[in-house]
């Protein structure tokens, strides 16, 4: 027997689906076991919040009289450069790019203590952002300066797009040199002085469908506080890496490519974010609901942190060189213990993607859907799985001999 | 005997006096330097902890504040801006004494402002700059 996502739906207009939290499908399936919690349980609501780098948005900013062509000129917002290479009034902003000459950035290893993910959060929360253009100026375009307070209110359209995120699992990320490094994964003081991690874990969207069985693309999902889609498959996806028993990868794996409407999101869960270091950054919060279709799908669910495995990589010499040795493994039932051991020695650890955030988004989520506001959906495509023959490929340099 | 966290402000012409060192000397007390940076012509900043008995040390602080020393409670210097915190963690692997603390049951991180030594690594780390420095 199976159970469609049309009868959940029909269950969740009729408030009688029961919907649960990734944490608590783990318990209630250690309880009562697979078979029981694929009867009982309809829907399973993941959660993830952590920077994302690869997150930006898409403006429409409306015709200004007479008209000015932003395309091909420069633009920024909040001094932060916006991409303006697209049609005349579009422009994108990146969640990592920074201003032209941020003071606080020159001094190393530098603060980024303002960048496009901060210009995002202060966008969404409804604060007057300042535009500022210089085009070049054609016969149907001919204004050539402009600088105006910008608000999310007055523009057409504003799109988070975000072309990788929700990675389905993360290194953790050590330090075995003698000075401090600041990597994307926070500060590392040296000699295994700490351990950085950045997943949700047993919250995590891609850990809960290992094998995206349920989510694909047009998959709706929780984004940044408002409603957005999956897009598809976000960029590095790799889902041949080696898995565990019950199918987890042991390595970065899959990814999503996301999208949604800007404007019904809400600031909590878009976050600016300053990697000491290393550059800013967006904050993003993510939840994905998942149908328990079937007995594999609760099983699926069911991973605890234990279940979970993480390589553990040096950022002082393996990262930067590009080399793939890993010092071992470690589940996420370690890594949440806050102390974790690498060769004989006992590391503090430190989280990036937060917990907390997570809980509160896969409850958020699992709210809307008792309500019977949030309806889930069929994949229109599945993504590529282990079999699609993905491979994840390093830059193949061919230096340009002029 | 007493344990007092404080950061004395040293107005510019106090530099180049043994204040620390008559201060101990005469009340009888042991000390630990946090935190020091001399910047004439702005003064200079301490950060220390004094150790003695407890009618010394407020003697002690007293003779201090007698010489236009501004002393602050060092539990004021660092503060978290609780509604900035987003909880990840990022700062208690990297936090020396404890003062950043995993609560596990609530999967949310404590500041414990008593155990704070003003190192201001934290104000580094917190990617969501929650974290602040108030001296």
């Amino acid at each position: 027997m199976r159970r469609s996502i049309q009868e959940i739906n029909e269950k969740i207009k009729a408030g009688k689906a029961v919907v649960v939290t990734a944490e608590e499908m783990t318990e209630f399936v250690s309880k009562k076991g697979v078979e029981k919690a694929y009867q009982e349980v309809d829907v399973v609501t993941t959660g993830t919040f952590g920077p994302m780098c690869s997150s930006g948005i898409f403006l429409n900013v409306g015709h200004t009289k007479p008209r000015i062509k932003l395309g091909g000129g420069t633009c920024t917002l909040n001094g932060v450069p916006a991409y303006t290479g697209i049609a005349a009034v579009d422009i994108y902003l990146g969640g990592g790019q920074l201003p032209a000459d941020d003071p606080r950035n020159k001094i190393h290893p530098g603060e980024f203590r303002y960048g496009g993910g901060h210009v995002i959060e202060e966008f969404v929360s409804g604060k007057d952002i300042v535009l500022e253009v210089f085009a070049y100026g054609t016969d149907c375009y001919p204004r050539k300066e402009l600088k105006s307070w910008l608000n999310i209110k007055d523009v057409n359209e504003a799109v988070l797009f975000n072309i990788r995120n929700a990675y389905q699992n993360y290194n953790v990320a050590v330090n075995l040199s003698d000075r401090a490094i600041y990597t994307y994964l926070g500060i590392l003081k040296p000699r295994l002085g700490n351990a950085n991690y950045c997943s949700a874990g047993v919250l995590s969207p891609l850990l809960n469908d290992p094998l995206y069985r349920t989510i694909g693309i047009g998959t709706r999902i929780f984004l940044g506080g408002g409603v957005g889609f999956v897009a598809g498959q976000g960029t590095q996806h790799n889902p041949a890496v080696p898995r565990t028993e019950r199918e987890v990868p042991k390595r970065g794996g899959g990814t999503l490519c996301v999208m949604g409407n800007l404007k019904g999101m809400d600031a909590r869960y878009l976050r600016g974010v300053s990697l000491h270091g290393y550059g800013a950054s967006l904050g993003v919060g993510l939840g994905i609901p998942i149908p328990i279709l079937d007995e594999e799908m609760a099983f699926f669910t069911s991973v605890s942190d234990e279940d979970i495995l993480a390589p553990i990589v040096d950022y002082s010499r393996a990262y930067p060189e590009g080399k793939p040795d890993i010092l071992g493994e470690v589940s996420y039932g370690e890594l949440r213990s806050g102390m974790i051991t690498i060769a004989e020695k006992k590391v503090p650890t430190g989280s990036i993607s937060s917990l907390s955030r997570a809980r509160e988004i896969a409850q958020v989520l699992k709210s809307w859907i008792e309500k019977g506001d949030f309806l889930l959906t069929e994949p229109v495509e599945r993504l590529p799985g282990k079999e699609a023959g993905i491979t994840f490929k390093a830059f193949k340099e061919r230096p340009v001999k002029q | 005997m007493i344990s007092r966290r404080v950061v004395l402000h040293f107005p510019s012409e106090l530099i180049d006096q043994p204040i620390i060192s008559n201060t101990v000397k005469r009340y009888n007390l042991e000390f630990n330097i946090l935190k020091a940076s001399i910047a004439p012509p702005e003064g200079g900043l301490l950060v220390v902890e004094l150790q003695g008995g407890k009618k010394d040390v407020q003697e002690a602080l007293d003779y201090l504040k007698d010489l236009h020393i501004k002393i602050d409670n060092l539990s004021r210097d660092i503060t978290r801006k609780d509604d900035f915190c987003v909880h990840c963690g990022v700062c208690v692997a990297i936090c020396p004494s404890d003062a950043l603390v995993l609560n596990i049951t609530k999967g949310e991180v404590d500041f414990l402002p008593e155990k704070c030594v003003a190192c201001e690594l934290c104000v580094k780390a917190c990617p969501y700059a929650a974290m602040e420095v108030r001296l």
